[in-house]
């Protein structure tokens, strides 16, 4: 969950996959006093270059500075902001929670509701494994507190423009 | 060794020949033993400067780039020998100065393991530099050296940092010196908008009172000429940076000198009234910006800048040229029309007689004095290095630049111990020119050890030590802001300069009264058996005035020492 009552945002860089330029990125967000709430690196297709995804809390005013920023890292090729864009976004979570004979029909109920693989079982706890937008897994994780949660892992968010943006 | 295979370090020193490097600054180390190796082994005509400490080297490069235009090169060993470069690449960084950090580091299969003088250098310089490399294989030598030379010196320059451990310098090179580069993400801002650039004459057009502001990012395009050929067409009056001096000629009717915290009074009141100021690559330093809300609010504001990232920064411009400022100009002059300015520059020259620039020659020796002195002994033409605090303000005040590459001075950073190797650097890159570093005794005393550099080279520079006792731009602002409560500023314990110069076997002179100082100089001036140092025994507790306090607006500029009592200053420095 965002730790800071600052607006997030959401951006997309595409980078050269080398060592040291998530340190250089980092830093820019560091510099400026932005957290980075979640931050998602994968290989492109073309595995010369990553693909990152950043959620960071901070100053809107200071966002254009940090975009111009990295543009400047001789690593990165580009970067986006998709915060107010109609982008696909999505996350993964799992969510560990203790259950029992009882309790577990209606966990599962839930689970159902929205969408929610169960990935492990044991008499006592049960995994489930939820994908969608941000808002639906922060949703969830409302629903289920009526159990205990024992552990709760979220990959953060992807994102990719629609129709012949880029990302 | 196979065929067309040479070792690492060789290759490197094939790649600076290829890139038309005349010197190396540095100091040797266990690290980087195969590089030095190869300086001998490739019979290059490159020249290796040892100096005395890592830091005096990356100042000697810096100075040496500034006043020649070219990218210099440092060579230095792991650990400690890298981590004394720091300060040196941090203040390159900051004034856009084109550098190599060639460092040595410990084999690779040990890093991350504490090996003996390891650091982790390429973590360490990644605020501070433009780019960095830690080279993993000897074949990538070719490619890597390009690219860092190309990053260096294009767009806007800056220091790169290569990290080479051991094994990769001694390791066998087996593919062509003459790489490809690989820099898909490197973009440069060098396009000229066509559109901008008629917004930008219009907007002149229309302009009653503008102003032309002129910046380092002038001065390192080669901008001097266009630059002339546009205020002179236009007739538009000129203030420039501190590091901008130089671009401008200071003695040009149009110029008003240099604007900021300590710049000439009408600088200052040029830019409180002026209706438009075109900003020609300088990045708003928060020292020539005063209260950032109230800077030229009325005014419309156009700023070319080849960094993407200084436009808005501190500063929202109305009209924004995103290019290199040669291009840019180049472009501009012929749809700018010729102003009617005459009112505007009429009214600015009241401001000159009204609030000049002025000392005493009389009582006290004043370090405004000297500095006038040899201003006038050198005829304006020599290139001046200074350090950093009161004197380099009067230095910029006082020694009026009318060319480029002439100003060495550490802006953005404001490094003590700068002046020194920035002008033995310089000299090195300009042997047959006049050289002079002004340096207060604190900054002095951080790398005189340099003193052996300049003298083992025999290197005809002038040091102009201004010797007050005191970190007096410290004791200035606590004299003025914190009621003469002086704190650590008393440079009590001071050598004997010109004893410490004799002991270097550099000639020194001693200057104590006012009427000494153009003999003085002059001797020192005549002198030519390579370098030579005048130790100044100036005012202990003179001030540096106009002043802008920090933070306040330039509308509250001090000409003259204050009569009340100063609230202590919002901004930072």
């Amino acid at each position: 969950m965002p730790n800071s009552d600052k607006p997030m945002h959401t951006l997309s860089v595409y980078v050269s996959n080398k060592p040291g330029a998530l340190a250089r990125i980092a830093q820019v967000f560091a510099r400026r006093g932005f957290n980075i709430e979640s931050l998602v690196v994968s290989p492109a297709v073309d595995g010369h270059f990553s693909r990152m995804t950043i959620t960071c809390s901070g100053d809107p005013e200071g966002l254009d500075q940090i975009i111009k920023q990295m543009m400047k890292l001789v690593d990165v090729l580009h970067c986006i902001d998709h915060t107010f864009d109609k982008s696909v976004m999505k996350e993964m979570g799992l969510i560990k929670i203790t259950v029992d004979a009882g309790s577990r029909s209606e966990a599962l109920q839930i689970a159902e509701h929205f969408g929610c693989k169960t990935v492990d079982l044991t008499p006592g706890s049960m995994i489930l494994q939820v994908v969608g937008d941000p808002a639906k897994i922060n949703a969830l994780e409302e629903m289920i507190q009526k159990f205990k949660i024992v552990e709760l892992v979220r990959t953060g968010k992807v994102v990719m423009s629609r129709g012949q943006d880029i990302t | 060794m196979a065929n067309n295979s040479i070792e690492g370090g060789q290759a490197i020193i094939r790649c600076l020949e290829n890139e038309g490097v005349e010197y190396i600054f540095g100091y040797s180390g266990g690290s980087v033993i195969p590089i030095f190796d190869a300086l001998v082994t490739t019979e290059t005509k490159i020249k290796f400067v040892l100096v005395r400490h890592e830091q005096g080297a990356t100042h000697m490069a810096d100075g040496y780039a500034r006043a020649t235009g070219k990218p210099a090169v440092v060579l230095i060993t792991s650990g400690p020998g890298a981590t004394n470069t720091l300060t040196g690449i941090m203040t390159a960084h900051i004034d856009s100065v084109p550098m190599i950090v060639l460092s040595g580091q410990s084999v690779s299969w040990m890093l991350g393991k504490d090996a003996f003088q390891e650091a982790d250098i390429f973590g360490i310089t990644m605020p501070v530099v433009k780019h960095s490399y830690l080279l993993k294989d000897s074949n990538e030598i070719p490619r890597v050296m390009r690219e860092a030379f190309h990053i260096a010196t294009t767009g806007r320059p800056g220091p790169v940092l290569i990290d080479i451990p051991k094994d990769v310098s001694a390791g066998v090179c087996t593919v062509d010196l003459h790489a490809e580069m690989d820099l898909p993400g490197y973009k440069i801002n060098s396009e000229v908008d066509n559109d901008t650039v008629l917004e930008i004459a219009e907007a002149l057009a229309k302009s009653k009172r503008p102003l032309i502001l002129a910046g380092h990012g002038a001065m390192i395009s080669g901008a001097d000429e266009s630059l002339k050929a546009l205020a002179e067409k236009a007739q538009i009056p000129v203030v420039n940076t501190l590091l901008g001096k130089g671009v401008f000629p200071e003695t040009h009717p149009l110029s008003l000198g240099m604007l900021g915290m300590h710049g000439t009074a009408y600088a200052n009141k040029a830019i409180c009234e002026c209706d438009l100021l075109l900003n020609i690559g300088s990045r708003f330093d928060d020292r020539i910006l005063g209260k950032p809300e109230l800077f030229c609010k009325d005014a419309t504001i156009i700023h070319i800048d080849i960094d993407d990232a200084e436009i808005g920064k501190m500063i929202q411009p109305q009209i924004t040229c995103v290019a290199d400022a040669k291009a840019a100009l180049d472009e501009l002059i012929p749809h700018v029309p010729v102003l009617e300015t005459a009112a505007w520059r009429k009214h600015l020259d009241s401001y000159k007689t009204k609030y000049p620039l002025k000392f005493k020659r009389q009582g006290s020796l004043k370090m405004q004095h000297i500095i006038d002195e040899f201003y006038k002994l050198s005829e304006g033409k020599a290139c001046v290095a200074t350090d950093v605090g009161q004197h380099q303000m009067w230095a910029a005040q006082f020694y009026r630049c009318d060319s480029r590459h002439n100003w060495l001075s550490s802006g953005g950073a404001g490094t003590m111990g700068f002046g020194l190797p920035a002008c033995i650097g310089a000299a090195f890159g300009r042997p047959d020119d006049l050289h002079v570093c002004f340096v207060g005794d604190g900054g002095f005393q951080m790398t005189f050890f340099e003193l052996a550099t300049a003298a083992l080279h025999k290197l005809p520079i002038k040091i102009v030590v201004l010797n007050n006792h005191y970190l007096g731009m410290v004791r200035q602002w606590q004299e003025l802001f914190y009621e003469d409560r002086t704190s650590g500023v008393d440079l009590e314990g001071n050598p004997d300069f010109v004893k410490l110069a004799e002991s270097f076997g550099i000639k020194g002179f001693n200057l104590r009264r006012p009427g000494d100082v153009k003999r003085v100089l002059q001797n020192a001036l005549d002198y030519n058996e390579g370098p030579c140092l005048v130790n100044c025994e100036v005012e202990k507790t003179d001030n540096v005035f106009p002043m802008i306090p920090a933070g306040a607006a330039i509308e509250d500029m001090l000409v003259e020492p204050p009569k009340r009592k100063l609230e202590k200053p919002t901004g930072s420095t």
